[in-house]
């Protein structure tokens, strides 16, 4: 039986921004796709490569850090060095045959459900085209 | 430091193309500062290896350690209650090529790679980016050049110098990278120590570096 891919999407939420954002969508009964998990962190900048390339080796099929907006981080600098491994981690995937797609970082801020909103489909749509994670086998999804 | 460099992935793919029971061994000293071979990077390895693996159908089974430091036998031969333990098909070396060349040296029976391109001795000259200084060359003269080195430093290795491919502070060979003579210029003149650079500056006993085969230090006092 052919069953519609669902991915498994993880969001590395920032606590102060991001994952406000996503709270006060679900206040404002906005609606988002549940293929989103969401992982809050302190700040995006806790994220390191490997929490991005263990979430794939758990059966992720698209992982997505979110946090504050350039410039409005409350720790200075942590979105722009999550962006930062973001990109490294993009590397990593590319030179072991992983779709670079399946990994990236917005900056969304806490009053913006709509922008969060937004985001969620704009990548639920994106990694269900490019369908389950080469990790996973056969009938895995 | 010893500053090292991750290889690229494919290489090290190829490198354990047919090896099922991998051991990705980190090290804590130089490479764990320059971070190429902590234990951060250890698991970053692990993981891409893994994924690789799994995704060409072929998977790995990946252990990790870190050694306290590899270009010592006392921490290295700690693997051995492991190789008792596991049989592993290779032991991916993350420490300059000391550290695999001394596993080797401990296990006559373990296949050992290099995961790292061992590059040069130097520190970082800011977040993210590492500068040579040192080339061993077995003479430091350091003392005649207001403290730093033109062996490795000037891209010519000049004992004389400078040459007259230095424009505005920069090399002839990518101006980013300093004239190291005009660093030495400006030093000595701030020191009060010009009259260093009219003296001419011998040739190098080279057979003190590399060139006179591979060195040894001998200590008696310190032996058993």
């Amino acid at each position: 039986m052919n069953t519609k891919f669902e991915p498994e999407i993880i969001f590395f939420c920032c606590n102060y921004c991001s994952y406000a954002a996503a709270d006060l969508a679900g206040s404002l009964r906005m609606n988002y796709p549940p293929n989103i998990k969401i992982i809050i962190v302190p700040c995006s900048g806790r994220v390191d490569i490997i929490h991005l390339l263990h979430a794939f080796e758990q059966g992720a099929d698209g992982v997505f850090v979110t946090g504050c907006m350039e410039g409005d981080c409350h720790f200075i600098n942590g979105n722009i060095r999550a962006k930062k491994r973001v990109n490294y981690a993009k590397k990593i995937l590319g030179e072991i045959g992983i779709e670079q797609d399946r990994v990236g970082m917005y900056n969304i801020s806490a009053s913006d459900a709509p922008e969060f909103v937004k985001v969620a489909k704009l990548i639920t749509e994106k990694i269900t085209a490019l369908g389950p994670s080469p990790l996973k086998k056969q009938g895995d999804h | 430091m010893i500053v090292g460099e991750l290889k690229p992935i494919d290489e090290l793919l190829k490198m354990i193309d047919g090896y099922n029971t991998i051991l990705i061994a980190g090290c804590r000293g130089c490479v764990t500062v320059c971070n190429t071979g902590g234990e951060k990077e250890v698991s970053i390895l692990a993981s891409a290896l893994r994924m690789a693996g799994r995704k060409e159908g072929k998977p790995v089974m990946i252990d990790e350690i870190t050694l306290e430091r590899q270009c010592d036998h006392y921490f290295v031969s700690s693997l051995r209650d492991l190789f008792e333990k596991k049989t592993y098909d290779a032991v991916v070396s993350l420490a300059c090529s000391i550290g695999p060349q001394y596993i080797a040296e401990e296990f006559d029976n373990i296949i050992v790679l290099p995961g790292l391109n061992t590059v040069f001795m130097g520190g970082p000259v800011e977040q993210g980016i590492w500068a040579e200084y040192c080339s061993a060359c077995g003479e430091c003269q350091i003392h005649n050049f207001g403290g730093m080195c033109p062996v490795t430093r000037c891209a010519k290795g000049l004992l004389n110098g400078p040459c007259g491919g230095s424009f505005n502070g920069k090399c002839e060979i990518d101006n980013t990278t300093d004239c190291v003579w005009e660093l030495i210029y400006k030093r000595l003149k701030k020191l009060g120590q010009l009259d260093l650079l009219s003296e001419l500056v011998r040739p190098k006993d080279w057979s003190k570096s590399l060139s006179g085969g591979p060195r040894k230090m001998i200590r008696e006092d310190l032996m058993l």
